[in-house]
């Protein structure tokens, strides 16, 4: 894979009038993973929404591979995310929710690869509504591993996991770094994540 | 490692809304069950005087299709929205709007086609004679997907807002307008017996220039919906 760098030079957003962050410069290059920390309400969705592109930041740019992202396209290509909301649909089966978000990517891992990776084999015909809120959080998080992306913007990924799935999760973040690739998450965890691979941010 | 192509996206996009709309077959049946309730609901109103009947036939069917057309595509975007598989809509590297007129065919297909098969028996309800009935099919297969495309920008636009249905109406219905004027002039013509080639072309013309058009905007709008 060859080296990917996002760059963040001067950002800020302002949110009804309050000041959630200013002059903002990162720099994040393929194998590094960034954790932005903070309050609630600190901005730190904000931050990742300007990040995938959703949100205009009020001030200041952002470079993908030392190019500005104005075509958003390109960017996606390389772009994974996961909000709050897991993106999967209830009455699509595991399986077909992930099948579909092959068909709008590169795909890399199998599905049922992807799934006994997380843990969820066996499944593959469940339909979405029947499974819990930390089996779908792992769905979700298989869609990463199957499809080619490799900028992870994750917000908070570890909620309604349990231990031993947050353990599984940042084995693959770190796999993910040490194969080229880049994380940026929000979390309130404590992360095991060793310090050489992490950059911190404190809004 | 395999690339998905436009194409692919395209189709994907369809599969998906026609598997989660079997999925919620009751969703489905209720514009349907609206047109013909409607429509049924008229020569009974009126008493069942066939001159009449006939004369109003085509503007009773229009009405109620756009009407229908409208009830069901105010939820296009709106669980896409909500679950948040929009933002993964968003998130790929294929055009927005070819994926927004992905959905707006599904939309089509689930909602419009249905309503095809079933005007022509409205039509004989209402004792259409047969050759104005196949006029008014051939209105409503260039019509009602631009119903649909324009449609779409109105939900698009109307997305990030909690009650957003009645303004949605109110910023659709006026640009209902013209393809229900154009497609009731056809559908009179045929009946007095003159040409209807020169309506046609012309919904055919709107029917293009909405395709090729309207994705845009709404792709805009739903950007503009997930800041």
């Amino acid at each position: 894979m060859n080296i990917k760098k996002l760059e963040a030079r001067e950002l800020s957003c302002i949110r009804d009038e309050r000041v959630l962050f200013s002059d903002l410069n990162f720099t994040l290059k393929s194998g590094q993973i960034l954790l932005i920390e903070g309050r609630n309400g600190a901005g730190k969705t904000s931050l990742l929404r300007i990040l995938t592109g959703f949100r205009k930041p009020e001030s200041g740019d952002l470079f993908w591979s030392d190019e500005r992202i104005d075509n958003t396209q390109e960017f996606y290509q390389d772009t994974a995310y996961i909000g709050h909301n897991n993106g999967l649909k209830d009455t699509l089966t595991a399986e077909e929710n992930l099948r579909y978000a092959q068909s709008l990517a590169i795909t890399t891992l199998s599905i049922d690869n992807a799934m006994e990776q997380v843990g969820l084999n066996g499944y593959q015909e469940t339909l979405v509504r029947f499974m819990s809120a930390g089996q779908r959080r792992r769905l979700a998080l298989a869609r990463l591993l199957c499809t080619h992306k490799p900028l992870w913007i994750l917000d908070e990924p570890f909620t309604s996991l349990d231990r031993a799935s947050i353990k599984l999760f940042e084995q693959f973040i770190e796999t993910h770094a040490n194969q080229g690739g880049l994380v940026i998450m929000t979390s309130h965890h404590d992360t095991s994540i060793p310090h050489t691979l992490l950059q911190k941010i404190h809004l | 490692m395999k690339t998905s192509s436009l194409f692919q996206a395209f189709s994907a996009v369809i599969k998906r809304d026609l598997v989660l709309a079997y999925r919620h077959r009751a969703e489905l049946i209720n514009p349907l069950a609206f047109f013909v309730m409607v429509i049924t609901l008229f020569p009974l109103a009126l008493g069942a005087e066939i001159a009449l009947l006939k004369r109003i036939a085509p503007a009773i069917i229009w009405v109620a299709a756009l009407l229908a057309s409208l009830m069901s595509i105010e939820n296009l975007f709106r669980a896409d929205y909500d679950d948040g598989s929009l933002e993964l809509m968003v998130m790929t590297p294929h055009s927005l709007s070819i994926l927004v007129l992905a959905k707006v065919t599904a939309h089509w297909l689930l909602s419009s086609v249905p309503l095809l098969f079933i005007a022509p028996l409205m039509g004989l309800m209402l004792h259409m004679d047969s050759d104005v009935i196949g006029v008014l099919l051939l209105t409503l297969l260039l019509g009602m997907p631009v119903l649909s495309l324009i449609g779409g920008i109105a939900v698009a636009l109307t997305l990030g807002l909690r009650k957003g249905g009645a303004l949605m109406a109110v910023l659709v219905l006026p640009l209902y307008v013209p393809i229900l004027i154009f497609a009731s002039s056809a559908v009179d013509a045929a009946m007095s017996g003159f040409p209807v080639s020169g309506h046609l072309s012309m919904m055919c013309a709107i029917l293009f220039l909405a395709i090729t058009l309207t994705p845009l905007p709404t792709a805009a709008a739903l950007k503009m919906s997930l800041s």
